[in-house]
Parts: C-alpha cells; structure tokens; sequence
C-alpha cells in the first residue's frame, strides 16, 4: 500500500509478515477463516500422500458401506473411499480457484484499468460489451460453451476464468474512477504529471487493495460455478472427483441408501466458500482505508445503546 | 426525464446487438467434429428427420457465410419473433419457449419475494442495532446464505425428509388453473430454496444502505422532533434505503436465472432452465440459442424499467 492511501501511521514492520501479525491480532476471527483455508488447500495440494485410500480403488465388496474406522466417511457405490475422494476433490476446487482466478483478475486488471482512467468513448464503448456479457446468465453461456468445447480441467479455467474476469473488469473500473476523484490527483495533474506516472504512481499502487480483496472472493465464485458446472454434468469428466460432480453422480443416484455421498460434497463446498468470504471480508476491514477508520471510531462500545440517535458523520 | 430516458434505451441498443452477436457466436463456431459427434447421436436416437451430415449442417445454417447467418437469425427474432426451429423437437423454438417460460417466471418471481421478506426485515434490524449480538448473527447468516450452493441444499431438501420421515417434494407439476393451490405449494419449495440463496446479498445489502441513511441529516432532524424509533426507522429511514435495495435485485437477475436452471434440474420443474439443459444435452443448438437470447433479453429489459423506475422514484439520478 502506498502511503498515500493510508491516513493513518502505518503499523509496525513492513511485508507480508508484518501483515500476517496484523491480521492475528486485530481480526483472530478472520485467521481462523483464514486458516481452514490453508488447511483445505494442503489437504489438497497432498492428497497423494495424506488420503488414507487409492482415490479411484474400486472394491466391489465394499460398495455403500457406512462410516467406520477403515472408511471414515463410508465408500460409494463402487466401494472408493469417500474421505479420500473428498481430498482429492479439493484438490480441483484449488487448483481450479486459483488458476482461473488468476486468469480472471487479470483480465479484469486488463480491461477495468483502461476503461476506468481513460473514460471517455473507449470506456463507453468497452462498458457495453462488459453489459451485454453481464446481462447473459453465466451459468447460461458457461453450459453452452463447455459442451462444445467438451469436458476438462483446462476448458473450465479458460471458460469461467474469462466470464469471471469480465465481470471482474467491472469492479476494477469502479475502483479506479473512484481513485481519479481523489484530491492528490488533481495535485499530481497540477505539477505537471505525465498520465503515464499518474496511472504507476498513484493509480495502479491504489488499485492493489480491491484487487487482492476481489481476487479472495473470485475464488469461491469460480469453486461454485466449477461444482455448478459438473453437477449439472457439463464440467469435469465423471471419473474425476469433484465435489460437484460427487454431488451430483453419486450423491443423487444413492441418496436413498447413502445419503452422505451427497451430504459431504457440498459441505465441503459451502464451509470452504464461506470461509473465503469471511476471509475476504476480513481483508476488506484490514486493507480499506475508508472503512478502516468508520470501524475504528464509530462501532467501539458504548455507541450502541444510542447507536440509532447519534448522528454518526459528525460533520 | 424524457432525455435521461431516450438515453438510456439508446444505450440499450448497442448491449442488445452484442449480446445476440454473443449468443449467436457461441454456438456458431462450432467444431466440425462436434458436427459428426451430433450425427452420430441424431442417428443413433432415431430422432432425427436429416437424413445426412450435410442436412445437418444446412439445418443449423452453417452452410452461408457467417454474417448471412447472424442477419437473417436476429432478422427472424426481431421482426417477426421466429426463433428458428430445433433439430430435435415438431414445434418451432417460439412455442417450446412460450409453453416452459410460465414455470420459470414463476419459480424467479417466488424465489425474489422470498428473498426480499426474509433479507429485508433482518438487515434493516440488523443496521438499527449494528454491532450487538443479534448484528453479528444475521451478518454470518448472510454470509452462509450467500456461501452455500443452491444445488446442495435443493439436493438435501430432496433427500433427508424422504430418509427421515418417508416425504418426498411431489414430482408431477399440476397445471396453475387446475389446481392453483397445489400447483404453487409445488414451486413454493424449490422457491424457498433459491430465495434463501438469494437472501444472503439483498440482507448485506439492505443492511449497508440502512446504515448509511441513518447517518443522513434528515434523519438526525426526526430523532430531534422527538419522535418514536417506530417512526424514524419505519416512516423516513426504510423507505430511502431499500430503493437501492431494489436496484439490487434487478442486478442480481442473472444469478436468479442460473439459479432457476440449477433449482429446475434438481426439483424437476418443466421450465426454461430445464429445457435448456436438456437442449443442451442434446446438443440442440437452435433452441440453445432461442432460450439464451431470451433470457439475456429479459435481463435488459428489466434492468432498464428499474433504472427507469429508480429515476422517477430518486430524482437525483437524472441529473448526474
């Protein structure tokens, strides 16, 4: 973060470190968030060698067997370990989030910067290919891309990657209007700043805050329209484990006589979104400078039992 | 007024041509060995009245240059309301669209209502008494809300009651005249199930807004005049902040629509979403198109009379 952004004195060290410190102390709630994710994406990036089961071993005596000691979460209907499987599936949920999170945030860098500091015909121009692709539900236009490019790990990171980075192109023009309007641009203007220096010295520093709290919550987007996708069989091909595909295959057809094989799935799914989101929110309080200090002043005790009445912008 | 309107469906035309190029472009630049893949299974299901690859290539129009084809399938739409006809079914795209479209509206009109009266009441007493205990609570409901997947929780609806307690959701889908009551209870569920999803941003939401007018000066002023909680929340705070809140929904739209295909597919619901992923399934491009088009349509269309309503209503928006 640039100083210019931050009113306030900065905290102590600099860095990622100094970050990490901050994030414990101030907000342990958001580290623990934090921290399930981090366990989820080690749980994935090892499933190799963490799983307690071969992922894809199909042991026909042991098919639909409740939870026991062997098969903490009981076998599915060709007896593969479901714990395992759940491993695995988080596994794709990460790599899938992160990857095409990527691919989408730049993306949304590419075409929100320019859009966004250069307005004018360019930005109206670009903004009403941004509405047309916004106005076509993404589930819509992902289905009917995906069955014609066929099932797969790199379609699904290309296809949701770019839809998602349209939309998050949006986000990052709001964002640097609202950079444009501050007064040290104008200041920068009046000495005589080139618009090149303007956008690496003031707006691209400035943009980094929304974009690291973007790219947090892109990634549970992209995680659920993946599970999406597979669930409604345009995604992953059936014999990976997905949590949607799992969802959807093995859960549905079973779910009278093994109703966790659906149950698990999207737990996963949801505990891991929602821990992003939290995480993400906890991002937006530490790194939003504006909400940084409304949270710090105007929230702490004793405010509340009059919280209707005072007027809280005491002007 | 009339000015901020003209501008805005001038606006709109642009959109509209480039979601139909989207639309059209999509499907189009099909791959040729998904042409044989799709003989192939035409052939094999029987249901197929093209007798050769080249019909069906001719069939999907493929056989004109590419800008021929755009022209005289957005020509159809637009002047005539013809979407074509699909490869695999006797009625053209219009009527297959017309004869699933009711369900869906349905089921999204339910799910926004259900969204709206559980999301409003819980933010706006969620902003009145920001940082108390209740506060917190509905914001992690929020978030869960907004965290787990529609199709999780539609699937566990189907699942546990049936395992618990032997009940099932009913699978047929009476007709709305002939037995209205039954015919709603039976959209009710997958309704609530998407609406709860739904929920969970509109309550953030509303929340936000709600906090930020209960600064407003204005607001200050009824406090002053002395009168009752009751009055300044309900008669001057609420009515400002959930216009936007009702923007919002109109933005949301598309999550809405994706959520009715998903919600449609899980509860077996015969509408718009289902007959897309079948459609789609069966690689029936015409009628891909046809529900695509439609839907983004009513997207716009709707994002336009709410930015139009939001004008009349908050007569500052205009003079931006």
């Amino acid at each position: 973060m640039s100083s210019a952004s931050a009113p306030e004195p900065q905290p102590r060290g600099s860095g990622f470190l100094a970050f990490l410190g901050e994030l414990v102390r101030r907000k342990p709630a958001g580290a623990v968030f934090g921290s399930v994710v981090l366990i989820m994406l080690f749980a994935g990036l090892f499933a190799d060698q963490l799983a307690p089961h071969d992922v894809n071993a199909v042991r026909m005596t042991d098919r639909l067997q409740p939870p026991s000691a062997t098969y903490w979460l009981g076998t599915d209907q060709l007896g593969r370990d479901l714990f395992s499987r759940l491993m695995h599936g988080a596994r794709i949920s990460v790599t899938i989030g992160l990857t095409a999170t990527t691919l989408s945030t730049g993306l949304g860098i590419l075409i929100g910067v320019p859009s966004g500091f250069l307005g004018g015909r360019l930005d109206i121009a670009v903004q009403r290919f941004v509405d047309a692709f916004m106005a076509i539900p993404g589930i819509l236009l992902l289905i009917t891309i995906m069955s014609l490019v066929g099932p797969g790990m790199l379609q699904i990171i290309l296809i949701v990657g770019t839809y998602s980075g349209v939309q998050a192109s949006r986000v990052i023009r709001g964002a640097v209007i609202g950079i444009k309007e501050n007064a040290y641009l104008t200041a920068a203007e009046a000495i005589g700043a080139s618009r090149l220096k303007i956008l690496l010295r003031h707006v691209l520093p400035n943009v980094v805050p929304p974009v690291i709290i973007l790219f947090s919550t892109t990634i549970g987007y992209v995680i659920l329209a993946e599970a999406s996708l597979s669930f409604l069989g345009f995604g992953l091909p059936p014999e990976i484990p997905s949590w949607g595909g799992m969802l959807s295959d093995e859960g549905r057809r079973y779910m009278e006589r093994a109703p966790s094989l659906a149950f698990w799935p999207g737990f996963c799914l949801a505990l891991v979104v929602y821990c992003l989101n939290m995480f993400g929110d906890t991002l937006r309080d530490l790194l939003d400078p504006r909400l940084r200090g409304a949270s710090g002043r105007m929230s702490g005790r004793g405010v509340r039992q009059i919280a209707p009445r005072a007027p809280r912008a005491a002007s | 007024m009339y000015t901020y309107l003209l501008r805005r469906v001038l606006l709109l035309i642009p959109t509209l041509l480039i979601v139909s190029v989207i639309v059209f472009l999509s499907v189009r630049l099909i791959p040729g060995d998904v042409i044989d893949v799709m003989f192939a299974q035409m052939s094999v299901s029987g249901r197929s009245n093209l007798p050769s690859r080249e019909a069906l290539e001719a069939a999907l129009g493929l056989d004109r240059p590419l800008h021929v084809q755009y022209l005289s399938w957005l020509g159809d739409i637009v002047l005539r309301g013809d979407f074509g006809d699909p490869l695999m079914a006797i009625e053209p795209v219009a009527v297959l669209i017309r004869q699933r479209i009711g369900v869906t509206l349905e089921l999204g009109a339910m799910a926004i209502i259900v969204s709206l009266l559980v999301s409003v009441p819980v933010g706006i007493y969620s902003a009145v008494r920001q940082d108390s205990v209740a506060d917190y609570l509905a914001r992690s409901l929020a978030i869960i809300l907004v965290s787990v997947p529609p199709f999780w929780t539609g699937t566990m609806v189907m699942i546990y009651p049936s395992v618990w307690w032997g009940w099932a959701p009913p699978i047929e889908l009476n007709p709305l005249v002939e037995d209205p009551f039954g015919h709603l209870g039976h959209v009710l569920l997958p309704a609530v199930v998407l609406g709860t999803a739904l929920a969970g941003l509109s309550m953030r939401m509303t929340r936000t807004m709600m906090l930020e007018v209960l600064r407003a000066d204005y607001i200050r002023t009824a406090w002053s005049k002395g009168l009752s909680e009751r009055l300044v929340v309900i008669r001057h705070a609420v009515k400002n902040a959930t216009i936007p809140v009702l923007t919002h929904v109109a933005v949301q739209l598309p999550v809405v629509i994706g959520g009715a295909v998903i919600v449609e597919e899980i509860f077996q619901l015969p509408g718009m979403g289902r007959l897309l992923v079948d459609a789609v399934g069966r690689r029936d491009y015409p009628l891909v198109s046809g529900i695509n088009v439609v839907f983004a349509a009513v997207v716009v269309l709707v994002n336009l009379i709410t930015d139009v309503t939001y004008s009349w209503l908050d007569p500052r928006v205009r003079h931006e």
